[in-house]
C-alpha cells in the first residue's frame, strides 16, 4: 500500500511551515485525539466494578491505558506542531498534492453513497447501487449522460446476479427484481 | 518427516477441478485489481472479501491465496509500465522497471518480473513448508505471557520502523486499539463504549475497518486531490527473455528469497525493506553496474524474487503465529476470524486440511501466475488506461458491496463511511494507515493474553515476564524503543 511508500515524511517543514491553516487544522487533528481519549476513559469510568470482575483485570483497565495514551499523545502531537512539526499527506500517483483540496468533490461523493444507504432498503440493491456509481462517477468529473448510466445499471446488476444467484451471498433485489 | 505427506494430502485438497478453478478466478481477480493503478494488494483482498463469504473456508482461502499473490504481481506491472509503484514492495521495481520500458525493453521488464516472482515464490512456499510445522510445533508450548509480549513487539514495530514520525505511528495505533475496543468485554461480557446502541455491542466488523481505512479513505483522499491529465502508460507486448537477459538473471532471481524470506517472517514492515536491500546487493554484485538508473534487467529480476519470497515469509508468521506482519497478511487474518478459524500454532493441528490446502495452493498458484500472467501482459497493460472516475467510482462500489454484504445492514454502510472518512484524515495528516489496522485486528487478542496472564500470577506484574521467550521479545523491544535515541545521543557526542 502507499502509505508505506512515502519517503522521508514528517520534514519540520518551514518552507511552508507557518501556513496558519495548515497549523490549525493540525491542531484540530490533536484536538479530535484528546476528545476522543477523553471519552475512551469516561467511558470506562462508567463500567460498573462489581463482581462480575474475573481475575485482578477488569474491563476497564485496557480502555484506560488506551484512553489515558491518546490524551498524552495529543497532548505531545500538539507540543510538536506548535513547534512547526507536520504531518506529510499521502502522496499517489493520481494525487496532484500542490492543488487545495476539492470539498465540492468530496461532498458529492459523500452524498452518492448516503444516496445509496437510504435507497437500498425500499429499492434493493440493483437500484441503489446503481446510483451510488453513477453519482460518484460524475461527482468524479466523468460526463457521459449514456455510457455512464448504462456503465452504473450493468455494473449493479452484474453484481448483484453474480453476488446473490452465483456466490450464495444474498443481497436485496428489491421491487425492480420483483418484476423483472 | 509427514510434512511431505500432509502436503501430498493438500495437493489432492488443491487440485480437484472445483478448487482448481477458483485458484485460477483468485489469481486473475487478484492481478487484475492489482494491475489498475492505485489499488494495491491489501485494498485488492479486502475489496474481495465478499467474494467469498458463500464459499466454504477451504475454497476460500485457496481463491485468497491466489488474489494474494496475484495481487503482488499485479502492482509490478503498474510499476513498470506506469512508473507508479502500487504498493510498497512495488518501488524499487520502478526504478529499473520503468527505464526499461521506456527503452522498449518493456516485455523484458515483465518477463524478469513473472518469473522473478514464480522463482520467489516457489523457493519461499518450499522454505514455508519446512519451517511452518516446526515453529508450530515449538510454539504451541508458548503461554498467555509470551503471545502478550510477541503481540506488544508487533505493535512496537509497526509503529517505530514504518513511517516517519513515531509519534503519528502511535496515534494510529491508538486509534485502532480504540476501534478494536468497541463491543462486549470478552471475559466479563461488560459493553465498552456502545454508547447503549445494540448494533455496537457486536463490535466493528474488521472488515468494515479494512474496507473503510484501504478502500473509501483512499478514494476520498484520491477524490479531493485528483490530478486530472495525468501520465499514460507505456503498451507493451508479450514478455520474452532474450539468453544473454537469462545469463545475467538467474542469478538474481536465486539470491532473492535468501534475503526475502527472513524478512517477511519478521514484524519489519514486509516486503519495503528486503526489496530495497536486494536491489542494493544485485547493484554491487553487477557486472553492468553502469546501467544501473537506466533501466538493469538485474534490478527488476533480484527485488521482484525477493517480494514474492517476502510473501511468504508472511504466511510463516501469520500462519503459525496469528500475528500478520504486512498489511495484506492482516487482511487475510479479518478473513480468517471471518470464517471463525484462529491462526496460530493450534492451526495445524485444528486445520489440517484448511492449512495444507492452503500452502498447496500457494505452489499451484505460482504456477499459474506465471502461465495466466506471461500471455495476458499486454491485456493487464491496457487496465491501466482505466478512466480515473471509473476506477475511484468502482472501488466506492466494491467498498459498499463489502460491507453490505457482511450483515445485509445498511447502518453498516454508515459505519463504513465514517471509517472511511478517517481513512481520509489519517492520510490527510500523514498518520499510516496499518498500525490502525493492526490495532484493530490484535488489540482484542492482546488484551486476552495480558489479562490472562494476571490471572495467573494473581495480579503481580511479573506474571508478563515470567518465560525466557518473553524476556527476549521484551530485549528486542526495548532495542527498538531505544534506537533512535541512541542515535540522538550518538550524534550529540560527535558534534
Amino acid at each position: 500500500m502507499s502509505e508505506m511508500t512515502h519517503g522521508h515524511g514528517h520534514e519540520h517543514g518551514h518552507e511552508h511551515g507557518d501556513r496558519t491553516p495548515v497549523r490549525r487544522s493540525e491542531l484540530g487533528l490533536c484536538a479530535f485525539l484528546l476528545v476522543l481519549g477523553g471519552l475512551v476513559c469516561v467511558d470506562a469510568l462508567r463500567i460498573p466494578d462489581d463482581f462480575t470482575r474475573r481475575g485482578p483485570v477488569g474491563p476497564e483497565a485496557v480502555p484506560m491505558l488506551v484512553g489515558g495514551l491518546l490524551v498524552l499523545v495529543s497532548v505531545l502531537l500538539a507540543v510538536d506542531v506548535l513547534r512547526g512539526g507536520r504531518g506529510q499527506a499521502e502522496a499517489g500517483e493520481d494525487i496532484d498534492p500542490d492543488t487545495p483540496a476539492d470539498w465540492r468533490t468530496v461532498a458529492m461523493l459523500l452524498a452518492a453513497f448516503l444516496a445509496n444507504v437510504a435507497l437500498i432498503g425500499p429499492l434493493g440493491f440493483p437500484i441503489a447501487m446503481a446510483v451510488l456509481f453513477w453519482g460518484s462517477v460524475y461527482a468524479l468529473g466523468s460526463r457521459d449522460m449514456v455510457r455512464d448510466p448504462l456503465l452504473a445499471a450493468g455494473l449493479s446488476l452484474l453484481t448483484w446476479f453474480v453476488f446473490d444467484r452465483l456466490l450464495g451471498v444474498p443481497l436485496p433485489g428489491g421491487p425492480l427484481m420483483g418484476v423483472l | 518427516m509427514d510434512a511431505f505427506t500432509h502436503l501430498l494430502d493438500g495437493f489432492g485438497t488443491a487440485l480437484t477441478p472445483a478448487h482448481l478453478a477458483f485458484a485460477a478466478i483468485g489469481v486473475i481477480l487478484g492481478t487484475a485489481i492489482g494491475v489498475l493503478p492505485g489499488i494495491g494488494p491489501a485494498m485488492a483482498v479486502a475489496l474481495l472479501l465478499p467474494v467469498t463469504y458463500g464459499l466454504d473456508s477451504t475454497a476460500a482461502f485457496i481463491m485468497f491465496a491466489g488474489i494474494y499473490y496475484g495481487g503482488m504481481f499485479g502492482g509490478s506491472t503498474t510499476s513498470i509500465l506506469l512508473n507508479t509503484p502500487g504498493e510498497s514492495a512495488a518501488v524499487v521495481t520502478a526504478i529499473e522497471g520503468n527505464p526499461m520500458a521506456r527503452s522498449g525493453r518493456g516485455p523484458q521488464a515483465l518477463a524478469a518480473a513473472a518469473i522473478g516472482h514464480f522463482v520467489g515464490g516457489m523457493v519461499g512456499t518450499t522454505a514455508l513448508v519446512l519451517l511452518a510445522p516446526a515453529v508450530a510445533s515449538v510454539a504451541v508450548d508458548i503461554g498467555a505471557p509470551d503471545y502478550f509480549a510477541i503481540m506488544v513487539l508487533a505493535f512496537v514495530a509497526v509503529t517505530s520502523v514504518l513511517g516517519a514520525s513515531r509519534l503519528r505511528g502511535l496515534a494510529s495505533l491508538l486509534l485502532g486499539l480504540t476501534l478494536g475496543l468497541v463491543g462486549l468485554d470478552q471475559m466479563t461480557g461488560q459493553s465498552r463504549l456502545t454508547f447503549g446502541t445494540l448494533h455496537l455491542s457486536d463490535g466493528i466488523d474488521v472488515v468494515l475497518v479494512a474496507v473503510g481505512l484501504f478502500a473509501v479513505g483512499e478514494a476520498l483522499w484520491v477524490a479531493a486531490h485528483l490530478r486530472h491529465g495525468g501520465s499514460s502508460p507505456i503498451p507493451v507486448g508479450r514478455p520474452w527473455l532474450s539468453r544473454d537477459d537469462l545469463r545475467r538473471t538467474w542469478k538474481p532471481w536465486l539470491r532473492g528469497p535468501l534475503i526475502g524470506f527472513p524478512f517477511g517472517a519478521v514484524p519489519a514492515g514486509g516486503a519495503e525493506i528486503p526489496t530495497f536491500l536486494s536491489y542494493a546487493t544485485e547493484k554491487r554484485l553487477s557486472k553492468h553496474r553502469d546501467e544501473f538508473g537506466k533501466g538493469a534487467i538485474e534490478g527488476v529480476a533480484g527485488p521482484e524474487s525477493t517480494a514474492s519470497a517476502s510473501a511468504a515469509g508472511t504466511m510463516v508468521t501469520m500462519l503459525t503465529l496469528g500475528l500478520p506482519t504486512t498489511a495484506v497478511a492482516a487482511v487475510m487474518l479479518a478473513a480468517f476470524q471471518q470464517y471463525g478459524i484462529q491462526p496460530g500454532p493450534l492451526l495445524f493441528q485444528r486445520e489440517t486440511d484448511l492449512v495444507w490446502g492452503l500452502i498447496a495452493s500457494l505452489f499451484v498458484g505460482t504456477v499459474l501466475l506465471l502461465l495466466i500472467n506471461l500471455p495476458l501482459a499486454p491485456v493487464w497493460a491496457k487496465l491501466l488506461r482505466i478512466p480515473r472516475p471509473y476506477l475511484y467510482g468502482g472501488i466506492l462500489f466494491f467498498a459498499s458491496v463489502g460491507a453490505y454484504a457482511v450483515g445485509g445492514d445498511p447502518v453498516d454502510l454508515v459505519v463504513l463511511l465514517l471509517i472511511g472518512l478517517l481513512g481520509f484524515a489519517m492520510r490527510r495528516f500523514g498518520l499510516p494507515v496499518l498500525p490502525a489496522i493492526l490495532g484493530v485486528i490484535l488489540g482484542p487478542g492482546a488484551e486476552l493474553q495480558m489479562r490472562r496472564a494476571l490471572q495467573i500470577s494473581d495480579g503481580s506484574l511479573t506474571g508478563l515476564v515470567n518465560s525466557p521467550l518473553a524476556v527476549a521479545v521484551y530485549a528486542v523491544v526495548a532495542v527498538l524503543l531505544a534506537w533512535p535515541l541512541a542515535r540522538r545521543l550518538v550524534r550529540a557526542a560527535r558534534r
